[in-house]
């Protein structure tokens, strides 16, 4: 492509000046609310948000905006979207949270308003520093949301983990784009591309930048072995963030990661399919094994998501259209699924720490049959099994592996998918095979809470039942990236 | 394809498939908790308006045309070359009406078993009839998967809430046997869905079209093995075997019927509907390995049960040595071995079915399951007994019973392939009749032991009527088993010759 002209287009940026206005304006409401009246932020940050999601689609451009340096094509409207959604049930959800855990503060909403900006920007990147601008914005937002339970000493443990091992592999990340842009002659993804075109000789620092790059990722996902903060931070924060980070922060990783591999570095797919491979198989097995040994159901869905992603990874390395696709699917779902069992965690869940153990769920299907009835809904959703979106997500990431011919892979994936459904079965076990075990009386559900139950419920039946408009958005929003 | 009857465009297959899952619905949504009878009712008179809503396919069907009839087919992920593909033809239209009318036995063996939870308990048993009927009718890969796994589920719930003191243990070892073995099968389907697209450019789920064209016999290999893990759990095969004991013994009455009756059928159903026409190769290739499962099963099951105490468990691990004989049937590839194995599915359905519905019967009155806790029952239910003992040698093939027809057939089939074959089904069969017969003489023979039994009532109207129909069918089919026989023939021979034709087809594009 030649370079580009400035192109100066407000509608593709129009979304994120919108987010930024609506931050912003919470801010400022913020200093004329008493303690007992910041949930009206909340209400105000779920509906600007919802405003916000028709406008994604308006602001489509396949052109790149400002010189080449963001782009809001198909693609990031799609992540868009799921990080507005994911935006929406998590501040629905905090809302009563807050109030539970005595953290009446505004800028709780206006963090989490900036943390899915930088999501956005991250969506749209197309150049280097965009991206790393938006990495940086999305993860100092969430520094900041996990530490804000800090009289938890847990809550300052796994911000500060999470802090350390981010700014390290926020620099590792930058050492990697430093050589990308030293050896692939720009910052632009597109130009990038061009340089490694013909490339027959590899060049060895691109590859360093790919090991980097992948490196830094692999950090921001929570892949096998740099996961390690993910647990603490999951157990630290309040659980409302958890959701969003485990859903919200893990797309946007991917969204960018896809991005640059199969925009700026298609020459070297034989080189980083191998490396994703290895990061995939340990990834699943790692997470999925580990899961099992937990007693905290928050950890315990740490080292599912951790899982989740290494399955998700084995559409990227695939790379074709039914695998992207698939993955862009999946996350969508897993969206989903996984804010809903977020969702009853945070209903369930004590300011002092009950809760959060499987046990007390056990007798959760007589105390609250419906809050049980989602939540081993959502179970089965994440345990693929049919006829949820769960499957359906799985099936069309293992489809690709079979079609690309990666039937190792795909076997590691269904056998970690087999193991995987034993901690999940472990809580719809407790919940409804076993006889209450204390007294964890119960809060009567909200109506905040009643709508994200169902909206969860909706997202994860309804693109298993019928998936094929849900996979063809997919696959139209792919359509820029593979040419 | 055609389509038959004169109402040929009412989606007949799948008003009986979701009837039962939109009555679970209602029952969930307007029948009241509190009103037990109210839910007990409605679920019978939905299981009974699905078993005569079935009873129409054996009216209109054409047993002349191995070809599937009553047809629905609709894309429903186009992509991929997903359908919502049902039919039925003679290999699952003896499967179907088992199933509906199992369900209807069922209904009424749950109406004093279960005492708490009743509403979810209804609801979650007309959806597992929804998954099976689904299974048995679909004829599209993905459909037959989704449908596959819709049963298992219900099933986990029913036997881990409604069941026995081990319960949790036996629905978690269900749950983790079944699903790993399918998502094998997934995988398997999965390469086949690839393998058949690249071979001939066009990537369909359709099992009709994905028949004409296997791939080629070293691929087929390793997706039968795949496809083994998945059809061999559920029925199960020799080494697979261990959940059954558990889960059967745990279960609940209901659910013991639907296990033994119905879902061991849906492995077998896997190998006959898609192993052998999709893997023909393959099939044969292995066929030593699954007859020697087979034999080992047939033995080795009987065996086992012989030393067994539990009236319940007795009655399980005979199911393993029974499907051993459906297996073998299947195996020797003949059309009379696929039919004795075919018709030894139903037979078993009916015979072990009502084993575990009569020793239901007598543990609701007593709870005690131990074969020593009793003796001499026949003097304090002598209507009971003699129920019990046509159902015994029903399942031991007494000539005049549906067994014999059933084993007879595999017999000759596996007579027609090497006479060795026919040594463990005869053994098989006399060792049927030593635990059964012991069991018979110990249980019910001999003096009174226990003074509180003779207290225990005989057979009450209810029950009567959940063990009559079962008997006439026993009769029937052991005094006049050709309407069945016919209904089969046209689409086992089809089968024989698909499997002829396939494994000279890929052998060419090898």
């Amino acid at each position: 492509m030649p370079p580009v002209g400035l192109n100066i287009s407000l509608t593709a940026i129009m979304p994120e000046i919108f987010i930024t206005g609506l931050a912003f304006a919470v801010l400022v409401l913020d200093f004329f609310l008493s303690k007992k009246s910041k949930f009206i932020l909340g209400y105000l940050t779920a509906a600007g948000l919802l405003v916000l999601l028709p406008g994604v689609l308006v602001s489509i451009d396949a052109q790149p905006a400002f010189g080449g340096t963001v782009i809001a094509d198909r693609f990031a409207a799609f992540f868009d979207i799921i990080f507005i959604v994911a935006g929406i049930l998590t501040t629905l959800i905090s809302i009563d949270y807050l109030k539970k855990e005595n953290i009446q503060r505004g800028e709780f909403y206006y963090i989490i308003l900036f943390a899915i900006l930088g999501m956005m920007v991250l969506a749209s990147s197309y150049d280097l520093l965009t991206v790393y601008v938006g990495l940086e914005l999305m993860a100092l937002s969430f520094y900041i949301l996990v530490a804000q339970r800090y009289q938890d000493i847990r809550s300052v443990e796994g911000a500060l983990k999470y802090f350390i091992l981010g700014a390290l592999s926020s620099g590792i990340m930058l050492y990697g784009l430093s050589f990308a842009f030293g050896f692939g002659g720009s910052t632009n993804l597109n130009e990038i591309a061009q340089h490694a075109l013909g490339d027959r000789a590899r060049n060895p620092f691109l590859l360093l930048a790919i090991l980097l790059i992948s490196g830094g990722f692999a950090f921001k996902l929570a892949l096998f072995p740099f996961h390690l903060w993910a647990p603490d931070a999951y157990e630290g924060a309040p659980t409302p963030v958890a959701a969003l980070l485990s859903v919200g922060s893990k797309a946007a990783a991917f969204a960018v990661f896809l991005r640059i591999f199969i925009v700026a570095l298609p020459e070297y797919q034989s080189e980083w399919s191998k490396l994703l491979w290895l990061l995939s198989a340990a990834t699943m097995l790692f997470g999925t094994v580990v899961a099992i040994a937990q007693s905290n159901i928050i950890r315990m869905m740490a080292y599912s998501s951790i899982a989740h992603a290494g399955i998700i990874l084995i559409g990227m390395l695939v790379s074709d259209q039914t695998g992207v696709s698939g993955m862009l699917y999946y996350l969508l779902v897993y969206t989903f699924m996984n804010i809903g069992v977020f969702a009853v965690v945070t209903l369930v869940v004590k300011s002092d720490g009950k809760g959060e153990n499987i046990r007390d769920y056990s007798g959760l299907g007589t105390r609250q049959p419906l809050l049980a009835f989602f939540m081993a809904l959502y179970l089965l959703a994440l345990a693929g099994v049919p006829p949820t979106a769960g499957f359906a997500a799985k099936f069309f990431i293992l489809a690709s592996a079979i079609e690309a011919e990666y039937y190792w892979l795909a076997t590691i994936g269904v056998l970690a998918t087999a193991v995987a459904l034993f901690f999940y079965a472990k809580v719809i076990f407790y919940m409804f095979m076993r006889e209450p075990e204390g007294s964890l009386e119960m809060t009567a559900t909200g109506l905040a809470g009643k709508t994200v139950l169902l909206i969860t419920a909706a997202g994860t039946v309804i693109p298993g039942i019928y998936p094929a408009p849900f996979m063809e958005m997919a696959v139209k929003a792919i359509q820029p990236l593979l040419k | 394809m055609t389509t038959t009857g004169a109402i040929a465009n009412i989606p007949i297959l799948s008003l009986i498939t979701f009837l039962p899952s939109v009555g679970a619905l209602l029952i969930l949504f307007f029948v009241k908790k509190q009103w037990e009878d109210g839910l007990r009712w409605s679920a019978l008179v939905i299981s009974l308006a699905t078993f005569l809503l079935s009873l129409y396919l054996p009216l209109t069907f054409d047993a002349s045309t191995p070809e599937f009839q009553w047809v629905e087919k609709a894309f429903w992920i186009e992509r991929f070359g997903i359908h919502y593909f049902l039919g039925v033809d003679g290999i699952s239209l003896l499967l179907v009406l088992l199933t509906t009318f199992v369900t209807v036995i069922c209904v009424l063996a749950s109406w004093t078993d279960i005492t708490i939870k009743l509403k979810p308990y209804m609801a979650l048993f007309l959806v597992v009839e929804t998954g099976v009927l689904g299974v048995f009718m679909s004829l599209d890969l993905f459909l037959f998967y989704v449908f596959w796994e819709i049963v298992l589920i219900p099933m986990v719930f029913i036997i881990g809430v409604w069941g026995g003191v081990r319960r949790l243990y036996s629905a978690i070892k269900f749950f983790l046997f079944t699903f790993t073995g399918s998502l094998f099968m997934l995988l398997g389907i999965l390469a086949l869905y690839f393998f058949h697209g690249k071979l001939t450019g066009h990537y369909t789920f359709d099992a009709t079209i994905l028949f004409k064209n296997p791939p080629s016999p070293q691929i087929q290999r390793w997706i039968f093995l795949a496809f083994f893990l998945g059809f061999a759990v559920k029925i199960p095969m020799f080494p697979l075997h261990t959940w059954l004991p558990d889960a059967h013994t745990e279960a609940p009455t209901a659910g013991s019927i639907f296990l033994a009756a119905v879902l061991l059928k849906l492995g077998t159903y896997g190998f006959v509907r898609y192993s052998l026409p999709l893997l023909p190769n393959a099939s044969m290739y292995f066929a030593p390995l699954m007859i020697a499962l087979s034999i080992l099963a047939i033995l080795y099951g009987a065996c086992v049960t012989i030393a067994q105490k539990d009236m319940k468990k007795l009655v399980a691990y005979s199911s393993v040595s029974h499907m051993g004989f459906v297996m073998l049937g299947i195996f020797v590839f003949n059309p009379e071995g696929l039919k004795g194995g075919l018709l030894q599915m139903i037979n078993h359905g009916i015979s072990t079915g009502a084993l575990f519905l009569l020793v239901g019967m007598i543990y609701e009155r007593t709870h005690q399951r131990m074969i020593e806790d009793y003796s001499g029952l026949v003097r304090v239910m002598p209507v009971y007994a003699i129920f019990f003992l046509v159902v015994a040698l029903s399942s031991m093939g007494m000539p005049v019973t549906n067994g014999f027809i059933g084993e007879l057939y595999v017999l000759i089939g596996a007579f027609k392939a090497h006479w060795f074959y026919a040594i463990p089904v005869v053994i098989g069969v006399l060792l049927g009749t030593v635990y059964l017969m012991w069991m018979f003489q110990r249980v019910f023979l001999g003096e009174v032991a226990v003074q509180r039994q003779n207290s225990i009532k005989d057979l009450g109207r209810r029950e009567l009527l959940a063990v009559v129909p079962i008997l006439i069918i026993i009769f029937w089919i052991g005094l006049y088993p050709k309407p069945l026989l016919q209904v089969t023939d046209a689409s086992l021979n089809n089968l024989v010759k698909i499997v002829e034709e396939n494994s000279q087809k890929s052998l060419a594009h090898k």
